[in-house]
């Protein structure tokens, strides 16, 4: 693990993979550290928050002395079934840049667990990886300016889902009503880091 | 219950706190007021805790007539102050008369004005806090003539004796000096870029908004020009000056996203994100660098 400045109110913790980032925010959750607010996990990094300038110090020491011994699945982590519609305007993008047909990426989007790696874009929105690691596309060329609520999209390692209308770049396969962005309800948001996902197929 | 009732707004008028941290691992940002200085001495003038909801007012323009006796405080930018058009001062507790009309104009120096009232807007809450981020479509809507704020229920106490009913000094107008701390990744830019950070005058562009300030200045250049690494997304904070490809920085405030996928050089000291929220575009600021805290 390696400490990064981050200004006077917080510390980016690099890590070398996103095994260890995964065991780094597990652990975090399960036990935070004192003088903290929040840990924000990336790609590679967990960003941790002080509650005041004056915690950075034992923050940055008891990071030091670190042992990530939290599993990487607690209890809070069952798994959230998100029915989606598999008619996605990129499917055939998808399948063409796969090698593969529709139907098959159907089967590897429904036949594996994702799990939430970090969030961010937008209030609900993650990046889930998936346990098998074939579905990996690029991006759209060009970005759509609009998508709808609910749209199950694929870019790089990812899938997501994107909780309200916005621009965006990632490939989309499907549509769910699920909500996952809700400011009424308790817990707001249903897409949490280290929460796993399982996507089943309804009819269209 | 007690109101304020709005009867026009300018540019901007949102209703913010002191904001919701602690959920950016859910994507959702900090908010809160640009200026919270402003915010914390109008509600410590009036009694309030430092974080009550209060009104944050881009360039003056709101108008807003008091349903019930209440007290106001006006702090932040220091735009002229009327009530039923007489002229009424910044930084002090103001008593308004049922029917009384409040209006702001165009501050003479500094973007945003703080108009609080004693007891605090009674707006609904979302994740503890009822901070509007427009940008994301969180927590109460932006200001439109006819909106109805409720009053909360007055504290039990009076603000302390020793209180500063000064009017607060006017925001600076340029040449300001930000203090900032290098890194997380300063390690990905030429040592001149990190040099050029902090000896010269960066100007505030227009472009500028509660998510972040953009700056024009000397392009900061990567240090492995012509490769095409990139970042891999990651958390950001108020006050991270992350540089995108153009070179040009963009100081994150409050309404900033919670990841990014641009290499941050530095971070401003979180209170010196308050000065930051006040410059006009046009108006420069300095980097002053200090070390980490740990």
């Amino acid at each position: 693990m390696r400490l990064l400045p981050c200004g006077d109110r917080a510390i980016l913790v690099e890590v070398t993979d996103a095994a260890e980032r995964r065991r780094l925010d597990a652990t975090l959750r399960h036990r935070p550290l004192p003088g903290t607010v929040e840990h924000v996990p990336g790609a590679r990094t967990v960003l941790v928050v002080a509650s005041a300038a004056h915690h950075l110090p034992e923050i940055a020491a008891a990071l030091r002395d670190l042992v990530l011994d939290a599993p990487e699945a607690t209890d809070e982590t069952d798994e959230l079934v998100v029915e989606v519609r598999y008619d996605g305007p990129d499917l055939d993008d998808v399948a063409t840049h796969l090698g593969i047909t529709r139907s098959e990426v159907v089967a590897r989007h429904t036949g594996q667990v994702w799990t939430v790696e970090f969030a961010g874009f937008a209030p609900g929105f993650a990046y889930l990886t998936g346990s098998e690691g074939d579905l990996e596309v690029p991006r759209r060329h060009s970005p759509r300016t609009r998508i709808p609520a609910g749209s199950v999209g694929l870019a790089g390692p990812y899938s997501g889902v994107y909780p309200r209308p916005s621009p965006g770049g990632w490939q989309l396969i499907g549509r769910t009503d699920v909500t996952l962005w809700d400011a009424e309800r308790d817990p707001p948001a249903l897409l949490t880091p280290g929460r796993h996902v399982r996507f089943v197929e309804v009819a269209s | 219950m007690k109101a304020l009732v709005v009867e026009a707004v300018g540019p901007l008028a949102l209703v913010e706190d002191l904001g919701r941290p602690g959920h950016a691992s859910v994507g959702v940002t900090g908010s809160g007021a640009a200026d919270r200085r402003a915010l914390r001495l109008a509600n410590r003038l009036l009694g309030n805790a430092e974080g009550a909801a209060g009104v944050e007012v881009l360039l003056g323009g709101l108008a807003v007539r008091a349903d019930g006796a209440v007290r106001v405080c006006v702090t932040g930018a220091p735009a002229p102050v009327l009530v039923d058009g007489r002229a009424a001062p910044l930084g002090a507790p103001l008593d308004l008369r049922d029917g009384q009309l409040l209006t702001l104009g165009m501050p003479s120096t500094g973007l945003r004005t703080y108009l609080a009232v004693r007891g605090g807007l009674a707006e609904p809450h979302v994740l503890g806090s009822a901070s509007t981020d427009p940008t994301m479509g969180v927590g109460p809507d932006p200001l439109t003539p006819g909106r109805r704020l409720a009053v909360g229920s007055p504290p039990d106490r009076e603000p302390a004796a020793d209180v500063d009913v000064a009017a607060p000094e006017p925001p600076p107008v340029t040449d300001v000096v930000l203090r900032v701390v290098l890194g997380p990744r300063d390690d990905w830019f030429a040592p001149s870029a990190v040099d050029a950070l902090t000896s010269q005058p960066w100007t505030v562009t227009a472009e500028s908004d509660r998510v972040g300030v953009r700056l024009a200045g000397p392009a900061l250049d990567r240090a492995d020009t012509g490769t095409s690494r990139e970042l891999l997304s990651e958390a950001v904070v108020r006050g991270a000056v992350q540089v995108p490809h153009s070179g040009q920085p963009l100081v994150f405030l409050a309404d900033h996203p919670t990841t990014g996928g641009y290499p941050v050089v530095a971070v401003v000291v979180d209170d010196d994100t308050d000065v930051l929220a006040q410059l006009r575009p046009g108006e420069r600021v300095r980097f002053r660098r200090v070390p980490r805290g740990w």
